[in-house]
């Protein structure tokens, strides 16, 4: 990743934030924007999930890694803490391919 | 420092360091996971550093990793990951007076705008009180992030053969773990469903970066808001 991209994203991103503490006494920001951003925030995060889970490349990325990833998303629905649903998720998909799964 | 020090910790009860804490502390396992994930995808180590730094956006970050590590463009990267962080900007109206209204303030306060500091700062009501807890939070969540980043990487640059420790299964974990509170949320749910569909879907089709901003049609679905005051803001709870 070049720097002048990080930099894009940096300066972007430090742009959004500063707008608030610069312009909160002169613009208010529409109720249904700020649920359009979040549901595009939750939209966004889902399809890298699903593509990161399932695809590797232009093809199925092989059975083991989504078992994982849903062993970690079945901990995370039940609360367990953080780090245990992202160790579980990775020992799951590295036993399976110990056992030979691609 | 902006406030005097003793005043500053009287200010701020033990609950709230405590939970201050235990959000840094799951920060920096996310961060650490950031660091390792990108140096052993391939990633120079300085990436995962200097972005953690000038980005300071952990969904944001991962994102825009994961969109160069899969192969997609360095502009489908940035875009994925403006897109994400475009929530920061009512959330900077939201939390602008505990930022203060000095440029001197403004500048560095800016950029510790977070989803933690925010859900931090809004469950304060009096005005000293939320100043202290937005600074507090934010340099806290600052040095830990990036410290961790930096271990991260460290340990990254270590392993070897990433696929057999399963690490390549840990990204999309993270980035489920932190979505899965916004998906409460009927409407959103919907939307983000029909958005990872239409990524896979085209997956095989166009270059990578492409379907996940084209995911963003599932916001079609996303329907009217829910009864007011549900809270719709995704990632407050966990970054």
């Amino acid at each position: 990743m070049p720097l002048l991209a990080i930099a894009a994203l940096a300066a972007g991103t430090y742009a959004f934030r500063l707008a608030g503490p610069v312009f909160r006494h002169r613009i208010r920001i529409p109720d249904r924007v700020q649920r359009l951003l979040s549901v595009a925030t939750a939209v966004l995060l889902a399809a890298l999930v699903a593509t990161a889970a399932l695809t590797q490349g232009h093809s199925f990325a092989g059975w083991a890694r989504p078992a994982g990833v849903l062993v970690g998303g079945v901990l995370a629905v039940r609360r367990a803490p953080f780090p245990v649903v992202v160790v579980a998720a990775a020992a799951t998909t590295a036993v399976l391919r110990l056992a030979g799964l691609p | 420092m902006l406030l005097d020090m003793r005043s500053f910790w009287r200010t701020l009860d033990h609950g709230s360091l405590r939970d201050i804490s235990l959000v840094c502390l799951a920060d920096a396992i996310v961060g650490a996971s950031f660091g390792a994930i990108t140096v052993s995808g391939g990633l120079h180590p300085w990436v995962p550093v200097t972005m953690s730094v000038l980005v300071f956006a952990g969904g944001a970050q991962f994102a825009a990793a994961g969109v160069v590590l899969a192969g997609g463009s360095p502009a489908a990267a940035v875009l994925a990951g403006l897109v994400l962080n475009a929530r920061l900007l009512p959330f900077g109206f939201t939390v602008a007076d505990a930022v203060g209204g000095r440029w001197r303030t403004r500048l560095p306060g800016a950029q510790l705008i977070t989803d933690e500091t925010v859900a931090f700062t809004l469950r304060q009501h009096e005005r000293q009180r939320r100043r202290v807890t937005f600074w507090t939070c934010g340099l806290a969540l600052f040095g830990c992030w990036n410290v961790a980043v930096v271990l991260g990487v460290l340990a990254g640059a270590v392993m070897r053969n990433t696929g057999s420790f399963g690490l390549d299964a840990a990204f999309p974990t993270v980035l489920l773990a932190l979505v899965l509170p916004s998906l409460a949320d009927r409407g959103t749910r919907n939307a983000a469903l029909a958005g990872a569909v239409i990524a896979v879907a085209l997956t095989p089709l166009l270059p990578a970066g492409l379907p996940v901003l084209l995911a963003l049609a599932g916001l079609l679905l996303a329907g009217r808001p829910a009864a007011a005051g549900a809270d719709t803001s995704p990632a407050l709870e966990a970054r």
